[in-house]
């Protein structure tokens, strides 16, 4: 257990933006929460899963709903903190500490709001080690965990409690169908993990690599460096195409942001056309017209000069962007894994194939 | 077709009389600190340079006024902030995100109230007009005179926004009331710091484009006044007066549009070299390379547009600090004229260095020829150097691409620079940006919802639209640009309903009877 200090919430945002594939929407707001609760006296401690007990009661949060409407209804800790007391007095039993979710985009600050609000470590993992627009697409599900309980809260006084659902696809519709009917976004606490089961199936560490991953664009801004290069180089990813946006189509279905942008290409890419296909995150690839990176490796969208990831709601005609891939948590590319997050759980008829075991195209 | 382009900065205020797209003078005077007597001076110059002033189209000002008081931290006005959208975004109220210093100028007052609308066009809560009456009352209680309104989602529905204006000017008619959906589009924070911002700079504008007019008129030229906007277009001074921000940034898009005018290349480097910074962007297709984040502005978060630049301390009157080799970036500013070595001053300039080495003849050169010339020497190799690297951050290619200097210290640009395949030398390039204010483009913009006929119909009815609108304006139908296409999907109307802008912009059209010897510009995008 370690204090996080100031100086690592700045990378952590950075770092959460760019595994957040496009969405999970920016940490920014979060960013800015938290840097307020840190100006106000509140320290958030980290901890290391292995000091989890296995009969310790974690609490998973996020921040459910489109990007989009987090633009405009931001972030607070003091609707964050309720769903996790809600579940407190559910269950009749106190939680030792609160974990991500999804490390990327802004439910990576979620718990740490919480934290700061109830006063509990934040453990360093969560179950996506990216962001993914569903609730069974996490790690817990590929290890057929119990899916319920599930408590929300929206800004208003409306409460709800899904006491038990019939699996993590009913989860998913019932707990969705209420977030669309409060605005399209809501604070959530989602089933309660034992320590166990954590350590067993959580994707540990990525507070860590998601801080990792912000310190080493700052660093390469502060040395006048590629930023773009340095998050290729720090995560083992690859650069695979250059380009400017020259359209975007999107559309708010069921509460997801849906839709396309063409990328024209640029110097070496020249002549070439890649079309990123999305439902919150950026799903699918199209390289002329074949599918050349897909979920749920990690595609990630870069202003080319300022190095800046670029969000799915963000996107926009003219702008010169570099896309880069990142490798995925292993649990996520199993069987089991990419039955519930591979190309097919987005509807593409398409098998699974790694940008990175390929050699350049 | 005779316009005169204006660009009133820091140090200088620039005039150029543009006739049929050639450049028939050109006059470059010190900026005064009321702003008009600078301007009535450089018109009449620019008056006995031509004879008579004859009948004017047009005159295009182009001012880093209200960018530098945000970023000088002066004539800002204290702001009541209005916020509607209670209980949502309640934890991060309005300047949460700004600067310590900045806040402390602008922030008269803050109110939240209930209301504001979810994204599908439901209201969050119902609007607390008996909330938005206590604080009307309250504002003018507190004789604040100026007041930012934003609404959760107002770019899709301003009703919230409407209604409490309707409201303020009932209770307190003397305030200047700014709504957010005027100004910008979904992304509450930022949209309300550019609110917040307009708000301050509010009394500032309309004093300013008042001394505008005024000097016109001292100056008995009879023509439309129009301020520059960050993209290249213009709106009227009444329109200017309204919403400051939109002149955010409008000095280096004039001073890369003068650039590419004058050099008459699209793709290409620009460093705009004045009194106290110089300024390094990338021309794309003639137009400034944007940046793509959220743009700071004094250190404030905002949505607007705005050339990608580089900003180095390093200007004319930048002061050489010999005995620790440096140079800028503070610099003796608009008090060249005196403190310039070669004006009779003992300040030791980078404008001194450039005359000592002959590469400008400025001033007294006799003030300069005792200069010890190895110091001369190791300035001109700090400029470079300087110069150099900055510029080799900006480009995106390792291949050579052509630079062109502007702006009034333009001459400490050396003829050659590793990278740079050509330094392109043009005339009148001291005034690129009262050039760039004069060729400033119209536009013709389209922002409605069109429903029952699909994305791409509705985009290209929206994108005709606005074409017809900015013919209307004056522009030459051949030389239309889209430079915006947005839109939104609207879930909580029936038939596929979308909102959809568009902005097309366009060189006015040339008198009939002379086109101008000017490259075809095709369409760019």
């Amino acid at each position: 257990m370690r204090p996080i200090p100031e100086d690592d919430l700045e990378p952590l945002a950075i770092g959460a933006w760019i595994l957040g594939a496009g969405g999970g929407g920016s940490p920014y707001h979060g960013y800015l929460n938290v840097r307020q609760l840190y100006r106000a006296g509140h320290r958030v401690q980290l901890m290391d899963p292995a000091s989890l007990d296995d009969d310790d009661l974690v609490a998973v949060v996020s921040n459910m709903g489109a990007p989009l409407v987090g633009q405009e209804r931001l972030s607070d800790p003091a609707v964050a903190a309720r769903p996790v007391r809600m579940m407190q007095e559910y269950l009749g039993r106190p939680f030792r500490a609160v974990m991500s979710l999804e490390i990327g985009g802004g439910n990576a600050i979620q718990p740490l709001l919480v934290a700061a609000v109830v006063d509990l470590p934040v453990v360093d993992a969560d179950c996506m080690g990216r962001a993914f627009p569903e609730a069974q697409m996490t790690s817990f599900a590929i290890g057929e965990l119990p899916m319920f309980p599930l408590t929300l809260a929206d800004v208003r006084d409306n409460e709800v409690i899904v006491a038990r659902a019939a699996s993590w696809p009913w989860m998913e519709r019932i707990s969705r169908r209420v977030c669309v009917a409060v605005g399209s976004i809501a604070a959530t606490c989602k089933a309660p993990r034992t320590g166990r089961e954590v350590k067993a199936w959580g994707i540990l560490h990525s507070v860590t690599r998601a801080v990792g991953i912000g310190r080493a664009v700052l660093t390469a801004r502060v040395r006048r460096e590629d930023p773009i290069g340095a998050v290729v180089a720090h995560t083992g990813g690859k650069r695979l195409f250059a380009g400017k946006i020259v359209d975007v189509d999107r559309r708010t279905t069921e509460g997801f942001l849906r839709g396309r942008a063409r990328i024209a290409g640029i110097d070496e890419d020249r002549g070439r056309d890649l079309v990123l296909e999305f439902q919150n995150e950026f799903a699918v690839g199209w390289l002329d017209g074949r599918a050349a990176v897909m979920t749920p490796e990690i595609i990630c969208v870069m202003d080319t000069v300022a190095g800046e990831a670029i969000g799915t709601e963000t996107l926009r005609y003219g702008q010169r962007v570099t896309v880069v891939a990142l490798p995925c948590a292993p649990i996520l590319t199993t069987p089991k894994g990419l039955s519930l997050v591979g190309p097919r759980a987005f509807g593409y008829d398409l098998d699974f194939s790694s940008v990175f075991a390929r050699t350049a195209a | 077709m005779r316009r005169i382009g204006i660009d009133v900065g820091g140090t200088n205020t620039d005039a150029v009389l543009i006739e049929d797209s050639r450049v028939t003078a050109a006059v470059k005077v010190p900026t005064t600190a009321d702003v008009s007597g600078g301007i009535v001076r450089a018109l009449a110059e620019l008056v006995i340079s031509v004879g008579s002033p004859g009948s004017i189209d047009a005159v295009m000002i182009g001012t880093t006024h209200f960018t530098n008081a945000v970023v000088e931290r002066r004539d800002l006005a204290p702001v009541a902030a209005v916020r509607i959208g209670l209980p949502a975004s309640a934890s991060l109220p309005p300047f949460c995100d700004w600067p310590d210093d900045l806040a402390a100028l602008a922030r008269g007052a803050v109110y939240m109230l209930e209301g504001g609308h979810e994204y599908d066009g439901r209201p969050i809560v119902a609007f607390d007009r008996t909330g938005m009456r206590r604080a009307a009352a309250d504002i003018r209680a507190r004789g604040l005179r100026t007041i930012a309104v934003t609404a959760v989602f107002s770019p899709l529905t301003d009703e919230c926004e409407r209604a409490a204006a309707d409201i303020l000017r009932e209770v307190w008619p003397d305030a200047d009331v700014t709504r957010s959906h005027d100004l910008g589009r979904i992304g509450l924070l930022e949209r309300e710091n550019a609110t917040l911002l307009n708000a301050s700079l509010i009394d500032l504008a309309r004093r300013t484009t008042r001394a505008f007019t005024a000097a016109l008129a001292a100056s008995g030229i009879q023509a439309p006044l129009y301020l520059t906007q960050n993209d290249g277009t213009v709106m009227r001074a009444d329109v200017a007066e309204a919403f400051p921000v939109f002149s955010f940034a409008s000095g280096p898009t004039n001073s890369m549009r003068g650039a590419a005018f004058l050099s008459g290349l699209r793709d290409a480097m620009v460093v705009d070299v004045g009194g106290t910074t110089a300024d390094i962007g990338r021309l794309v297709r003639g137009f400034p390379a944007e940046a793509n984040a959220s743009v700071r502005v004094g250190g404030v978060r905002t949505l607007f547009r705005m050339p990608d630049l580089l900003s180095i301390g390093l200007g004319g009157g930048s002061i050489v600090d010999a005995a620790a080799g440096t140079i800028g970036p503070k610099s003796v500013g608009h008090r060249i004229a005196e403190e310039a070595l070669v004006f009779g001053g003992n300040r030791l300039t980078a404008t001194d260095v450039a005359v000592a080495a002959g590469s400008a003849d400025i001033g007294d050169r006799g003030r300069v020829a005792t200069l010890d010339a190895a110091l001369v020497a190791a300035c001109r190799a700090r400029i470079h150097s300087m110069l150099e690297t900055n510029i080799d951050r900006m480009k995106i290619d390792a291949a050579p691409v052509p630079l062109v200097p502007v702006g009034g210290a333009a001459f400490l640009v050396p003829d050659a620079l590793p990278g740079i395949s050509e330094v392109v030398v043009v005339p009148h390039r001291a005034v690129a940006n009262a050039i760039g204010a004069a060729i400033a483009q119209v536009s013709g913009d389209v922002d409605q919802i069109f429903s029952g006929c699909g994305r791409e119909a509705a985009i290209e009815r929206a994108t005709a639209l606005a074409r017809e609108r900015a013919v209307g304006a004056g522009a030459d139908p051949a030389a239309l640009t889209i430079i915006d296409v947005d839109d939104l999907p609207l879930a909580y109307l029936p038939g596929d309903a979308r909102r959809v802008r568009v902005r097309v912009v366009g060189d006015t059209r040339p008198t009939a009877s002379q086109r101008p010897a000017q490259p075809p510009r095709e369409s760019s995008e």
